[in-house]
């Protein structure tokens, strides 16, 4: 069958069962109830100190097949899942469903506990490395799901994304199980990915090297919540955890788009008192931002807040007091992590509240403008963050779809020709963020407007902007570097791609073996 | 008149910078086989540069190519260019009319039948080019413009390189008068902090003030400052207007002079006010003249 934006979806898929297809960004309304994990009682005397994971994993006990989750706060500085799962294989468990919200190089020893039937599901909103392009290749019997940001806090508030244990990597502990992730040397700043796992999981175990003294200040994660705490010797490697900082792209081009985004969002009329922005942490997302900043200084400009990823350079534009608040899901950088352990005004946020749909209003709808990146986007405005051009996983959507979705108005930023391939093709080959939540294209070589939205067309034309068609933009590239053939791929579906509704946008299908 | 606000170094050797010169909106691009090119790389660099010329879409941006010097690889350069279509050639180090003879009989040689005329920016970064500027403005029609190369300038001078650039004051003003002598353009130097823009906007404040008619630039990020420096401002054009006011009423009751707020409207006024008329309209300022 096809879904509401052409894609040819199976109706049932092995491993996964019978699908919801993608309807529209709104078109799908909730029909669950929120879930509950089972309640349970501590003693005074009881002590929640565990002295390794062996010990953890008996008193659970996990057994096999059930679903154990992470956060991925400290990206490809992780050892925590790689920990967790060298445990299950040595005390012999088989067939666990591994939900992790993103899935980094550091973690290819999971494809060993694949091939040996320790994991045989995978759960996640992004992955990039070994475990990608091995799933590309068919890792997997079931294929993977492949979640939003909001959508996998959406689907653990609501149960079809249920835990039985969540491990939380904790950068700092107490003995009774208050964390956070602003002490000790694996500091990560904001813990927002794990707040929905320490909240529906029915087993939270928190694996920390940091013990603080109880109780434990601040607190992200509260003891009432945590069933376990593990003291291991290092949480993993610092260095792939936090940047130093996070900087602004000296690349030429990159600078144009971002000059470019800039006046995009300033013709929109949206940047004034109470302007809400969120941005990536890559260098032109930033670039933008600075350009942003420098005109929001010029015209005493005041903003609400600033959401996502948060960066040194966010810290600094909340400092200076050009946003009133900053909610952060992720800390990028050191100063995210400075700012966010002593200032009231900058929030930490679970991924819950940043993005899901189906709550009483997630923060990604008051937002004004969000600026994204692609690496494919088809003259519908589709756009792929999941596949790269020869077919393999590269990305996913983590916030991509969310912040679409819930933004007034959606800039896509990217190069025209990227390396020698056009950004703009006929059909994505993976969709990932539909269409119709996608608003401007922001290029080097020109300026593109979804049809829909001919009140912004009207206003970029009349601030000069270089406003295009977006087939003309096409044109232009292929002109530039011809048109790339289309992708063979085989049959055997290796992801779905969810949409954060939890209808199916899309699924990958499977590269050479 | 040819719009040459800016003028974009792009390195020849990088296919990447050359597939993307025309995206700054610079008015023209230089496509560089001297300094940004090492000696191995020259043959490599002509050849992407020749290709360039031919196949990548520099929009509105006039296609400049610096040759080497004189004295190096001009020859090999000007024969595997020239053939090619550049709008101009920029000959670094011209000492004398006698170097613009040598490059306009070789540019004259290659040139193609039909072929638009190639036309010669001539760079002047030596004492000795900077004392021969106006017999090189002079040396041929081909000559559209002169350039400054501080750099090389005041190493030649034996001075140093400040940010404030008073060691290059005779020269830019000698550069200046020498062009406007002969008719034609004069480019000033690069800034070359492309980090520093408050140093890059004093100085192409400077540099228009003294009478130069644009910048060369290193860095595409330098080009909206040199650009919002050299377009004219809107008081500009409102007195320029008045002055075309002036002068055609004056015109049309029959008196050769003409007045504006108590000033006398002459020749060089009226030149002036056109030129920023038809600067404005270049850019889309004003459509047209009031």
């Amino acid at each position: 069958m096809k879904n509401a934006i052409g894609r040819e979806i199976p109706e049932n898929i092995p491993g996964i069962g019978k699908i919801k297809p993608f309807a529209g960004a709104f078109a799908t309304k909730p029909d669950m109830n929120r879930q509950a994990p089972s309640v349970k009682g501590v003693r005074p005397t009881d002590n929640k100190l565990v002295d390794n994971l062996v010990e953890v994993f008996k008193k659970i006990p996990v057994t096999d097949g059930m679903t154990l989750s992470f956060h991925h706060h400290f990206r490809n500085g992780d050892g925590v899942v790689n920990m967790v799962l060298a445990t299950a294989a040595q005390l012999g468990l088989k067939n666990l469903k591994v939900a992790l919200s993103s899935v980094f190089p550091v973690h290819a020893p999971m494809i060993e506990h694949v091939k040996n039937g320790v994991v045989t599901a995978l759960d996640t909103n992004y992955m990039s490395g070994p475990v990608a392009q091995a799933v590309s290749r068919g890792l997997f019997e079931k294929p993977v799901i492949l979640r939003t940001h909001g959508g996998r806090g959406r689907a653990i508030e609501s149960g079809q994304l249920k835990i039985d244990v969540a491990f939380i990597a904790a950068p700092a502990a107490d003995e009774y199980g208050n964390l956070n992730g602003v002490q000790g040397p694996a500091a990560c700043g904001s813990l927002g990915y794990a707040f929905p796992d320490a909240q529906y999981a029915d087993h939270v175990v928190a694996v920390t090297d940091f013990l603080g003294e109880y109780p434990l200040s601040p607190i992200s994660i509260p003891q009432t919540r945590v069933d376990y705490v593990v003291k291991v010797d290092c949480v993993g490697d610092p260095k792939g955890i936090v940047s130093g900082t996070t900087r602004i792209t000296k690349d030429p081009v990159g600078l144009k788009i971002a000059e470019t985004a800039a006046k995009v969002i300033q013709a929109t009329g949206l940047l004034k008192d109470g302007f809400a922005f969120q941005t990536g942490a890559g260098g032109a997302s930033l670039a933008t931002a600075s350009i942003v900043r420098k005109m929001m200084e010029k015209d005493n400009i005041v903003g609400s807040f600033a959401l996502g990823g948060i960066t040194g350079y966010m810290v600094d534009m909340l400092e200076k007091g050009l946003f009133k608040k900053l909610m952060d899901v992720q800390g990028f950088d050191l100063e995210a992590i400075r700012s966010i352990a002593e200032n009231p005004n900058h929030l930490e946020v679970g991924a819950d509240f940043y993005a899901s749909p189906f709550n009483a209003g997630c923060a990604v709808n008051k937002l004004d403008v969000v600026i994204l990146g692609a690496t494919e986007m088809d003259t519908d405005f589709n756009v792929n963050v999941v596949t790269g051009s020869d077919g393999v996983i590269m990305g996913g959507s983590g916030g991509h779809a969310d912040a679409a979705a819930g933004a007034k108005v959606t800039i896509v930023v990217a190069n025209l020709l990227r390396g020698r391939l056009p950004i703009i093709v006929d059909k994505v080959l993976t969709a990932t963020t539909p269409g119709e939540t996608i608003d401007i294209l922001v290029t080097e070589r020109g300026v593109a407007v979804n049809p829909r939205r001919v009140d912004l067309r009207e206003r970029l034309v009349a601030a000069g902007l270089p406003v295009k068609d977006i087939s003309e933009l096409k044109q232009l590239a292929e002109k530039i570097a011809g048109t790339p053939k289309n992708l063979k791929t085989g049959e055997n579906i290796v992801a779905v791609v969810e949409y954060r509704d939890g209808t199916i946008i899309d699924v990958v299908r499977q590269v050479e073996a | 008149m040819d719009l040459r606000r800016s003028m974009l170094f792009i390195p020849g050797n990088n296919p990447g910078m050359l597939q993307n010169g025309g995206v700054f909106g610079a008015d023209s691009v230089i496509l560089d086989l001297e300094d940004a090119v090492a000696p191995m790389e020259k043959d490599a660099a002509r050849f992407l540069i020749a290709h360039a010329l031919q196949t990548v879409d520099y929009g509105t941006s006039e296609k400049v190519v610096r040759i080497n010097p004189l004295d190096t690889f001009a020859a090999e350069d000007i024969k595997a260019i020239v053939p090619c279509c550049p709008d101009a050639i920029l000959v670094p180090k011209v000492e004398s009319a006698a170097d613009i003879h040598q490059v306009v009989s070789m540019i004259a040689a290659v040139e193609k039948p039909g072929q638009t005329p190639v036309k010669i920016i001539a760079l002047l970064e030596t004492p000795c080019g900077i004392a021969e500027a106006y017999s090189i403005a002079k040396a041929d029609k081909r000559v559209v413009a002169l350039s400054l190369g501080a750099e090389d300038y005041t190493a030649g001078l034996g001075a140093m390189r400040t940010r404030e650039g008073n060691e290059i004051f005779t020269a830019r003003t000698l550069v200046i008068n020498a062009a406007a002598a002969a008719g034609i353009q004069s480019i000033d130097t690069p800034y070359t902090d492309a980090n520093d823009e408050k140093g890059l906007l004093a100085d192409t404040k400077l540099a228009k003030s003294l009478g130069f008619k644009g910048k060369l630039s290193i860095n595409p990020r330098q080009i909206d400052t040199i650009h919002n420096v050299f377009n004219p401002s809107m008081s500009d054009i409102d007195w320029a207007e008045q002055v075309i006011h002036a002068i055609r009423k004056a015109e049309a009751e029959g008196s050769g002079v003409a007045s504006l707020n108590g000033k006398m409207v002459d020749l060089p006024i009226v030149n002036r006010a056109e030129r920023i008329l038809h600067l404005a309209r270049l850019l889309g300022l004003i459509e047209e003249v009031k």
